[in-house]
């Protein structure tokens, strides 16, 4: 199957064809995939500068696009992102790779699962989380047409399919008062692998900037349980949770990657299950939290 | 060095005092005062853009707006007050006229190298002590090495770089593949034709202009 990654230039290819306002920012990650195209930028390794120029182009009326690994993207011009673009109000799609630990054998360096957490303390950022190849297609296609700044996170784990919409969607009803599992992104696949015989509703999410309280309100029903797997750092949209249930007592779980540092390289899957974001570390979790 | 006479060049010490309510200015704003009048009265069009990077002392720079006729005069008082759209440092979003949103050094010529990019011909004031920031030699290098000459930076050079540039700030641009000239910040005449425009120019121009030191 096409990694999102491949995707993403595909479709960055497609759009600079196609679309005469798409402008592409490189900073030698993706350099080579995207290829050389007139309205294709790269700056060499000078990523402050890569969301300098997409700021420009987008003050000249171009869609730019800017592209890197989370570190480099969000981290290292993160007050790019805050003045060039949201201070001076101008629109770019910002689209990642290496998610939190794809990079696993590369280490901390490489590896930013803070970013969605950042970009999220930013005002005025759609950040989408896709869990499937599929859905970056329809995600980054209505961020191109689009004028705001978005942020979108890939990732190589992958969910087993697309789920349609991108926005807050039941996947499965638990009883009346059941606890309520929402998944983000690629946690989807474990997740479902860990409710498969518990009583809980499972809601599945991939666009989570603006964030959606009062479809996770009325998923949850009668219910005050509320767990959250979210594939970057634990507890990003625990606030969102508390806002969305304000007003009523509720008991929240928030699972992610903890805010430490692993040392660890290896794969993947091994940071994965070492974070507890497995479908046996999260059965875990839920075991411990819903008994 | 050589004032001209000009009654909207002599409007600004007034317009000055207006936003500041003091006779005595901060020399900040007045390091880039000629700069900006003559960008704006002699050289740029209207197609032309301007990032002004060092949002530093940015009275000057509102003074020549309003005698311009970019912002009303009226806008001038109030200052820095809440209900001004006038801050410490220009806001894009709030001042018509304003192209770029400053205030924290080095991010000025990164945006202005991205507008370039498209053709435009865009002209971007930094400071001497603005340059020690690092994010503004990824622009340096970036836009002089793909000989960007569409962008035009002015280096306000008024001696207030931490530990000086040795041999001239422009020297460093220079390498990297811009063509430099070095002129009196105060004078019209030299302003006027070093940022005149060059048609036949394959590479981006630096112009430093000298003032006072600090």
């Amino acid at each position: 199957m096409t990694s999102m990654r491949q995707r993403f230039y595909e479709i960055a290819r497609e759009a600079l064809d196609e679309d005469e306002r798409v402008a592409v920012v490189t900073a030698q990650i993706g350099t080579d995939s995207v290829g050389e195209h007139p309205r294709h930028f790269d700056v060499g390794i000078r990523e402050q500068l890569m969301i300098g120029v997409a700021a420009g182009l987008a003050a000249e009326g171009y869609r730019p696009v800017a592209h890197s690994y989370t570190p480099f993207l969000v981290e290292r011009p993160y007050e790019m992102l805050k003045l060039d673009l949201g201070h001076n109000d101008l629109g770019a799609v910002l689209v990642s790779i290496g998610a939190s630990y794809d990079a696993a054998r590369e280490g901390r360096t490489h590896q930013a699962p803070e970013d969605v957490a950042l970009v999220a303390a930013l005002p005025g950022w759609t950040i989408h989380v896709p869990g499937h190849v599929d859905e970056v297609d329809v995600l980054l296609r209505h961020a191109l047409a689009d004028d705001g700044r978005v942020y979108i996170r890939l990732s190589e784990e992958t969910n087993h399919a697309r789920v349609d919409g991108g926005g807050f969607t039941v996947l499965r009803r638990g009883s009346p008062g059941s606890a309520l599992v929402l998944a983000v992104g690629p946690t989807l696949g474990p997740v479902l692998e860990a409710t498969v015989e518990r009583d809980a509703t499972v809601a599945y999410l991939a666009t989570v900037r603006p964030f959606p309280h009062g479809e996770l309100r009325d998923a949850l029903g009668s219910g005050s349980d509320v767990v959250l797997a979210e594939p970057y750092l634990a507890g990003t949209s625990s606030a969102e949770v508390a806002v969305a249930l304000q007003d009523r007592p509720h008991r929240l779980l928030a699972l992610g990657v903890p805010n430490a540092e692993l040392r660890r390289y290896g794969t993947g899957p091994e940071h994965r299950a070492a974070h507890g974001l497995d479908a046996a570390g999260i059965a875990r979790s839920l075991d411990s939290f819903l008994s | 060095m050589a004032i001209t006479t000009t009654p909207g060049y002599d409007a600004l010490p007034a317009l000055i005092t207006r936003l500041t309510g003091d006779e005595k200015h901060d020399r900040s704003s007045f390091s880039t005062l000629d700069v900006l009048w003559v960008l704006y009265d002699r050289v740029l069009g209207e197609e032309d853009r301007f990032v002004l990077s060092k949002g530093h002392g940015p009275t000057a720079y509102y003074a020549v707006l309003a005698a311009k006729g970019l912002i009303p005069t009226e806008l001038l008082d109030g200052f820095g007050d809440f209900e001004s759209p006038l801050g410490h440092h220009p806001d894009r979003v709030l001042v018509p006229g304003v192209e770029f949103s400053s205030g924290s050094l080095g991010h000025g010529l990164a945006v202005a190298t991205g507008r370039a990019l498209t053709g435009r011909r865009v002209y971007c004031l930094v400071g001497d002590a603005e340059l020690e920031e690092g994010s503004n030699w990824e622009a340096v290098q970036y836009a002089g090495r793909i000989g960007l000459a569409s962008l035009t930076a002015i280096v306000i050079d008024n001696d207030s770089s931490s530990h000086g540039w040795q041999e001239g700030v422009e020297r460093r641009l220079m390498l990297e593949g811009w063509v430099a000239r070095r002129v009196d910040g105060r004078d019209h005449e030299q302003l006027a034709a070093a940022l005149a425009p060059d048609a036949d120019g394959t590479r981006p121009r630096v112009i430093v202009a000298e003032v006072e030191p600090r």
